[in-house]
C-alpha cells in the first residue's frame, strides 16, 4: 500500500487549497473542459466504465444510475446533491468540502453535464458551518470565473448551483427524504416506486449523489477509466451480480484508536490494516472488542473478523449490512456492549421519522428493552424479543418506506448474535451501565 | 401585523429565484425568523406563509418535524451549546461531558439558562467523529473538548 499517492485528498491542507486560484493551478476544472468537449452520454459513459460505485451508503453503480432518467425529457432534470452526512461515525464528506470544495463543484458541473441539469441543489446538513461558507465562497469565485452560470466557458452549458441548508434530521439523508425536505416539507421518504429518477425534485427527473461520489467523478474524467479502476477489488467471479469495487476510498476511523481521522486508501483495505496502519493501534494498549465497519446502521465486526476487507460487499460477508459510509468506529476490550448497543437504538428512536409503524414503535422499543437492561432490570426472554423486534422492521422484511429501519435492526441483530454471552451475563448478574445517561432526554 | 421586520422579508423574497415554487423557501424562511429572532412565533410562523402563499398549517407541519425550530414558548438563548451524544463521542466521554455541562450551566439538554444565555442541547453525530469528544457553538464545532474547554468556550464573548 506504500505507493498509493492519495487524490481526493491530495490538496487538503495545502496553502490556500481552498481558493479557486490555486485549485487551477493544480489543473482544476481541466476535467470540466474535457467534459464540456464531449457529448453528455460520453461522460455518462466514462462515469459507467470506471465501475464508480456511490459512496452514500448504498454503492450504487453511479453511472448506470444517471442512465434511468428519461430520454430527451424536455422540461428541467436537477441534480441534488447529498450533503447531509449524519450516519454516527462518518465525516469525510466534511474533510473534502472544507479542505478543497473546487474539486466537489467541479465534480457536480460534470456530472450535469451528463446528465443534462442546468440546475444543482447541495442539501447541506446546517450543522456543517463552516463547510456551508466555504462551499459558499468557492460558489461565488465560480460564477464570477463563468465556471457557473450562463454559457459556461464559451460553451451552451448553463448551470447553477444552489446550497440548501438542512435543520437537523439524520432521515434527510435518506434520497427522497431529502428531496421532500428540499421542497419544504416534512422529511417524509417517498414509498418508490417512483424511483427520483423518473419522478425526484419538484416531480421532476432528478439524480441524488453523494459529495464523496461527485468529487470521484472529477478525478475519472480528468486520470481516466484505467486509472481508477487500477485500485480496489475486482468483481468476485462467483458472484455475476457483483460489480467490483473501484477506486479510492475515504475511511473514517474513530473511537478508541490513537489516531482518528479521515485516511484515504484504495477500497478493500481490511479492518485490520485501518486500525494498525492508519489508526495508530487501539488506545490505551487495549484489545479491540468490535468494530462499526460503516456506520452503526451496518452493525458490527467481532475482533475475530478483523481481516475483513472493507470494500462493497466485505462487510456483508460477515454478516454486516454492507460498507455503509465506511466510517469505522473501534471499540475497545473495556468497553459494554450493552451500552454501545443501547447508544445505537437511542440515535434511531430519536431519527426515525415515524411514518411507518414498525420502525417508529420498534426502534423506541428497542430502546426501551436496552434501556431496562442497562438499568440491571434486564430480562432473560428480553434479548429473544430484541431478535424478534429487529426481524420484522425494514425493507429487507417489506415493512417499511425507507432503510432506516433496516439499519436500526443490524446492530441490534450483529450485536445479540456476535456477543450474546456478554449481554447474558449482564443481565444474569443485574449489571448497571456506569454512562451518566440521561435518561429522560430523548 | 408585524413580528417580521420589512428586512426579514426581503432576505425571505431573496431566495425566492432559486426555486421553482414558494414552498421550498420553507426552511430558509424558518432559518432566517429563527436567527434572528431566537424562535419562530406563532405569528410569525403565519406571515411567512402569506409571504409563501402557503397555509399556515403546512409552515407549521414543516416547522414541527425539525426538533431544531422553536416557538415562542421555549425561545432560544443567545447561543446555541450542543454536545454530542453518538457512539463515536460516547465512546470518548460525550456522555460524560453532556452532564458535567448540564451540572455547569444547571439546565438540561433543551433548556435555557435563566440569564437566556446558553440553551444547552443534545446533538446527535455532528460529523466530527474524528474529535471525539465534540461540542458545536451555533453553527460551528470544537474538537476534542473537556468539561474545562466547554466552560470556556460558553464563556466567551
Ligand atoms: C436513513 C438513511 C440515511 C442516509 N443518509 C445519507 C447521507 O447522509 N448522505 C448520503 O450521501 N447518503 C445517505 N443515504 C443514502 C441515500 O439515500 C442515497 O442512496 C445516496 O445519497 C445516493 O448517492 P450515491 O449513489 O452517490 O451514494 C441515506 C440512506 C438512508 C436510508
Ligand atoms: S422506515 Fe422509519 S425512517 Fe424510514 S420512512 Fe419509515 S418510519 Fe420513516
Ligand atoms: S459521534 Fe459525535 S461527532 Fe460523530
Amino acid at each position: 500500500m506504500a505507493e498509493f499517492e492519495p487524490v481526493l485528498m491530495a490538496r487538503i491542507g495545502k496553502p490556500d487549497a481552498t481558493s479557486l486560484a490555486s485549485y487551477q493551478a493544480d489543473g482544476g476544472y481541466d476535467g470540466l473542459k474535457k467534459a464540456l468537449s464531449m457529448a453528455p452520454a460520453e461522460v455518462t459513459d466514462i462515469v459507467k466504465a470506471s465501475g464508480l460505485r456511490g459512496r452514500g451508503g448504498a454503492g450504487f453503480p453511479c453511472g448506470l444510475k444517471w442512465t434511468f432518467l428519461p430520454k430527451d425529457h424536455p422540461g428541467p432534470i436537477y441534480l441534488c446533491v447529498n450533503a447531509d452526512e449524519s450516519e454516527p461515525g462518518t465525516f469525510n464528506n466534511r474533510v473534502i468540502m472544507e479542505g478543497d470544495p473546487h474539486q466537489i463543484i467541479e465534480g457536480i458541473a460534470i456530472a450535469c453535464r451528463a446528465i443534462k441539469a442546468q440546475t444543482a441543489y447541495i442539501y447541506l446538513r446546517y450543522e456543517f458551518g463552516k463547510s456551508y461558507r466555504v462551499l459558499q465562497n468557492a460558489i461565488d469565485e465560480c460564477y464570477a470565473a463563468n465556471l457557473l452560470g450562463k454559457n459556461i466557458l464559451g460553451t451552451d452549458f448553463c448551470l447553477d448551483v444552489y446550497l440548501h441548508r438542512g435543520a437537523g434530521a439524520y432521515i434527510c439523508g435518506e434520497e427522497t427524504g431529502l428531496i421532500e425536505s428540499l421542497e419544504g416539507k416534512r422529511a417524509w421518504p417517498r414509498i418508490k416506486p417512483p424511483f427520483p429518477a423518473i419522478e425526484g425534485l419538484f416531480r421532476k427527473p432528478t439524480i441524488v449523489n453523494n459529495i464523496e461520489t461527485l468529487a470521484c467523478v472529477t478525478h475519472i474524467v480528468r486520470r481516466g477509466v484505467d486509472w481508477f479502476r487500477s485500485m480496489g477489488v475486482p468483481p468476485d467471479p462467483n458472484n455475476p451480480r457483483d460489480p467490483g469495487s473501484f477506486g479510492p476510498k475515504l475511511y473514517c476511523i474513530s473511537g478508541h484508536v490513537n489516531k482518528p481521522g479521515c485516511y484515504e486508501l484504495p477500497l478493500g483495505v481490511t479492518a485490520r490494516q485501518l486500525i494498525e496502519e492508519q489508526g495508530g493501534g487501539v488506545w490505551k494498549g487495549r484489545k479491540v472488542k468490535a468494530v462499526v465497519p460503516g456506520g452503526i446502521s451496518m452493525g458490527f465486526l467481532s475482533a475475530d473478523e478483523l481481516d475483513t476487507p472493507l470494500d462493497f460487499s466485505g462487510p456483508g460477508k460477515a454478516g454486516c449490512l454492507g460498507l455503509g459510509t465506511a466510517a469505522v468506529v473501534v471499540i475497545d476490550d473495556h468497553t459494554s456492549m450493552v451500552d454501545v448497543l443501547f447508544n445505537c437504538c437511542r440515535f434511531m428512536a430519536h431519527e426515525s421519522c415515524g411514518q411507518c409503524t414498525p420502525c417508529r414503535e420498534g426502534t423506541d422499543w428497542m430502546r426501551k428493552i436496552l434501556e431496562r437492561i442497562r438499568s440491571g432490570f434486564g430480562k432473560s426472554k428480553d434479548l429473544d424479543l430484541l431478535m424478534e423486534v429487529a426481524g420484522s422492521m425494514g425493507i429487507i422484511p417489506g415493512t417499511t418506506i425507507c432503510g432506516l429501519s433496516d439499519g436500526a435492526a443490524w446492530p441490534v441483530k450483529n450485536a445479540i448474535k456476535k456477543f450474546r454471552g456478554e449481554f447474558e451475563e449482564y443481565i444474569a448478574k443485574g449489571m448497571k451501565s456506569e454512562l451518566p445517561v440521561l435518561v429522560d432526554a430523548h | 401585523m408585524g413580528a417580521l421586520s420589512e428586512e426579514i422579508r426581503e432576505r425571505i423574497r431573496a431566495e425566492f429565484p432559486k426555486y421553482p415554487n414558494k414552498r421550498a423557501v420553507t426552511l430558509n424562511a424558518l432559518h432566517i425568523v429563527q436567527d434572528a429572532q431566537r424562535q419562530v412565533s406563532i405569528e410569525a410562523m403565519r406571515e411567512i406563509a402569506e409571504l409563501l402563499e402557503l397555509h399556515p398549517a403546512e409552515v407549521h407541519d414543516t416547522m414541527s418535524f425539525y426538533g431544531f425550530f422553536r416557538d415562542e414558548k421555549a425561545p432560544l438563548g443567545k447561543k446555541r451549546v450542543w454536545v454530542c451524544r453518538s457512539i463515536s463521542c460516547m465512546l470518548r466521554g460525550g456522555e460524560e461531558l453532556l452532564a458535567d455541562v448540564c451540572h455547569d450551566l444547571g439546565v438540561k439538554p433543551g433548556e435555557t439558562t435563566a440569564d437566556g444565555e446558553v440553551t444547552l442541547e443534545f446533538a446527535e453525530c455532528l460529523g466530527v467523529c474524528e474529535g471525539a469528544p465534540c461540542v458545536l457553538v451555533n453553527d460551528e464545532c470544537y474538537p476534542n473538548m473537556t468539561a474545562e474547554s466547554t466552560r470556556e468556550l460558553i464563556k466567551k464573548p
